[in-house]
């Protein structure tokens, strides 16, 4: 008995506090309180749909495009690679793509890997090797660009999302930005997918940008999806052995689960009377 | 203890005879798990998932272990080191996947096993012993959990860790020195990551310790059931082998189809991309949420917005901040007094008509609403919605189920598990009533039919 008085004291108790000292002013608040002040940048902000058609590696049966990924890859290399670095991944990864041996070692010669040389103490550069990771960035401009190794999977959506951050650019409508008051700071660009719609980097790529060796379409929009492509490979280059694995699992568990229930039902068989 | 009618081991070969003298281990899980303990027959789905939680256990400590052989616990590799998990490591992405996701795995089933407790009052005598080490259980694996987070050492793991550290600092005069002394430094650093992995551990053996007692502590009643009766004769149980071996055996495969279906196609749903980049103290998340076991508490944790003052005199008794750590921590708390809270004879929700509504109406939606706001931002009408679901919360607990107990009618009970299951069976009837002649449920197991196959014997 003493337990369930001292119950529902305590239970009343909290109740009480939490109404009249949490509950009913911040109720109060909400009705007769100064409104929550709104950035003016929430205006313009416009959630994005990602590339049209999806991508090839979407959904439960989803796939690699090597092609789409050796086209990513270059426009990470002419473009985004001045600025971000790629730190997780390793020349020799790049081998998923469909390239030789041969040719990841003569790709990872193309890079220079800064080192410290050992007889002199002297700071040299080496041309990479494919056991080497994609060299730092050092960037001086405004902003912290991102290491981009896993952005597709530090971002919610992270491929559509890549995707829709590079054709986001454009100017804010004027009208609109005079009535909420609104600016684009010096030194940030307008881009209405990202989320507070001002971003140091400026908008990186344009059609016609980078060539493709096999002539592939290079207006902003197809290049976006190579990239974004490219850069969920290297958040996650296990994605498609994932859910294909995945499947010879399930299958498996659909057998074994069957044959779980037909045993379970023969073995209950005695015992479990009919429905009455 | 068991029931006079359990199974006795016999041990059938020389080796197993000899063991049996020496340590009689097959014995003992013979009488724990197999056909040497009688089990109500009547029990539905919802009795899977104590088995499931042990499963989970299981999943969380092989894959953990394994995870550990290639995690190094340092603030400048550990994040490195758990890419190396993901991309070097041979399956070192199912790995982590598993470990990932059994995680959210192990909650929804001891979420699940709770709630079963909750809705059919296991916590009651004789059981209240069973009831306490669960909670035990329940709060190791809230302190495991959380430490898990911190170990991929991502933006998240690094501000949970801060806010959840931070949540001793509101303890009156010794806050401040204990959340430094908790994380060994002013902020989550080396010290707290390398004590986090250690305890994180170790933490899993110790669930596991008691996950032992709490199973021994179940033996001395044996296991309860839906009609919330107990069992009184030989008719109302079969033994756990081989039917409840065979029942969870296709629950478990079920839940492992669950399990591997977010393993292998949707990893990341139930984790936070910001986890994904590399702990920066420098830079605070937008919105700092736990993992999505933890936001029903992390809602009651937020519901306190105001401190506790002494109106019109300014003067602060209790800052908002600790009644919410006092609110957070008391829920799960209370639920240590509950068997002694609802006083009900009666069991089982079936036969308790008030207790049933609130159970369905009340706690439910009020549990539902809580883990919506605790993963929400701290805006309205999250914040109005989580305080009335935390009040309701509480009276629940503290005053609802000690006054319906005291004023419900319930309705009639069945005389026994064998009358609900098959109807007929009164006092007086022959024992064991019922219209099957209790040879055919205990005798006749699988494995006693004379010719030694697994059909029951006719």
């Amino acid at each position: 008995m003493t337990i369930r008085l001292g119950g529902i004291i305590a239970g009343l108790g909290i109740t009480l506090v939490l109404l009249f000292w949490s509950l009913l002013p911040g109720a109060y608040n909400l009705a007769f309180g100064p409104k929550p002040e709104q950035q003016p940048s929430y205006a313009f902000y416009e959630h994005g749909h990602g590339p049209k058609g999806g991508f090839s590696f979407d959904g439960p049966f989803g796939r690699w495009d090597y092609a789409q990924l050796q086209r990513g890859y270059q426009v990470y290399k002419e473009v985004c690679a001045g600025c971000h670095s790629l730190k997780f991944v390793a020349f020799r990864n790049l081998q998923q793509l469909g390239y030789t041996e041969n040719e990841v070692a003569a790709e990872a010669a193309t890079w220079t890997i800064p080192s410290i040389d050992p007889t002199t103490g002297d700071k040299v550069e080496n041309p990479g090797k494919p056991t080497d990771a994609f060299p730092p960035v050092y960037y001086a401009g405004q902003g912290v660009p991102p290491d981009l190794s896993l952005i597709t999977k530090a971002r919610h959506d992270g491929s559509n999302y890549v995707y829709d951050l590079m054709l986001g650019y454009g100017e804010p409508d004027p009208a609109k930005a005079a009535k909420v008051g609104f600016e684009v700071p010096d030194g940030l660009y307008f881009n209405k997918h990202f989320p507070n719609v001002t971003i140091a980097m400026p908008a990186p790529l344009s059609d016609g940008q980078v060539t493709f060796a096999d002539g592939s379409p290079n207006t902003t929009a197809d290049m976006a999806k190579d990239v974004a492509a490219f850069l969920t490979w290297t958040a996650e280059p296990s994605l498609i052995q994932r859910k294909q694995t995945g499947w010879f699992v399930i299958g498996f568990l659909l057998f074994a689960t069957t044959l779980a229930f037909l045993s379970y039902k023969q073995i209950w068989a005695g015992v479990k009377p009919k429905k009455r | 203890m068991s029931f006079a009618w359990a199974k006795q081991y016999e041990p059938q070969t020389a080796v197993t005879k000899w063991l049996d003298e020496k340590l009689p281990l097959p014995r003992l899980v013979y009488n724990a798990v197999g056909a040497g303990y009688p089990v109500p027959r009547n029990l539905n789905y919802m009795w899977n998932f104590g088995v499931l939680a042990g499963f989970f256990l299981v999943v969380q400590i092989v894959t953990g272990v394994v995870l550990a052989m290639h995690y190094a616990a340092n603030g400048l590799v550990a994040f490195a080191t758990v890419e190396h998990i993901m991309r070097d490591v041979n399956y070192g992405w199912m790995l982590r996947y598993a470990h990932a996701n059994g995680a959210s795995f192990f909650f929804i089933v001891i979420y699940m096993h709770i709630f079963r407790g909750f809705f059919y009052s296991s916590y009651k005598a004789p059981r209240e012993m069973i009831w306490l080490l669960g909670v035990v259980i329940f709060l190791l694996m809230m302190a495991t959990a959380f430490m898990g987070y911190v170990l991929p050492w991502g933006q998240m793991s690094f501000w949970g860790a801060q806010v959840i550290t931070g949540l001793f600092s509101a303890i009156p005069l010794v806050g401040e020195p204990l959340q430094v002394w908790l994380l060994g430094g002013f902020a989550p650093d080396n010290a707290a990551l390398n004590r986090f992995f250690s305890l994180h551990f170790l933490l899993p053996f110790v669930i596991a310790g008691v996950v032992i007692l709490h199973i021994w502590a179940l033996h001395i009643p044996g296991s309860s059931n839906p009609t919330g009766v107990e069992v009184k004769q030989e008719s109302d149980t079969v033994p756990f082998h081989p039917y409840y071996t065979a029942k969870d055996g296709f629950g478990l495969g079920v839940v492992l189809i669950l399990f591997m279906t977010m393993v292998f196609f949707l990893p990341n749903a139930l984790g936070h991309p910001d986890n994904y980049i590399e702990a920066n103290p420098l830079s605070t998340p937008a919105h700092i949420v736990p993992e999505w076991y933890f936001w029903p508490f992390y809602a009651i944790l937020r519901a306190f917005t105001g401190d506790l003052t002494i109106p019109f005199t300014g003067i602060t008794l209790i800052p908002a901040k600790l009644l919410g750590v006092i609110a957070m921590f008391g829920s799960i708390l209370l639920w240590f007094i509950l068997p002694w809270l609802d006083k009900s004879p009666v069991r089982s929700g079936h036969y308790r008509p008030l207790f049933r509504k609130f159970f369905w109406f009340g706690l439910i939606p009020c549990m539902i609403a809580l883990f919506i706001c605790g993963g929400a931002p701290a805006e309205e009408p999250y914040v109005i919605i989580s305080q009335i679901a935390t009040a309701y919360y509480f009276l629940h607990f503290l005053v609802i189920l000690p006054i319906v107990s005291q004023i419900e009618v319930p309705k009639p009970l069945p005389f026994s598990i064998t009358d609900a299951v098959l109807g007929g069976d009164k006092p007086g009837s022959t024992s064991g009533g019922g219209a099957i002649p209790p040879e055919s449920v205990v005798e006749g197991l699988p494995g006693t039919a004379t010719d030694g196959s697994l059909q029951p014997a006719e």
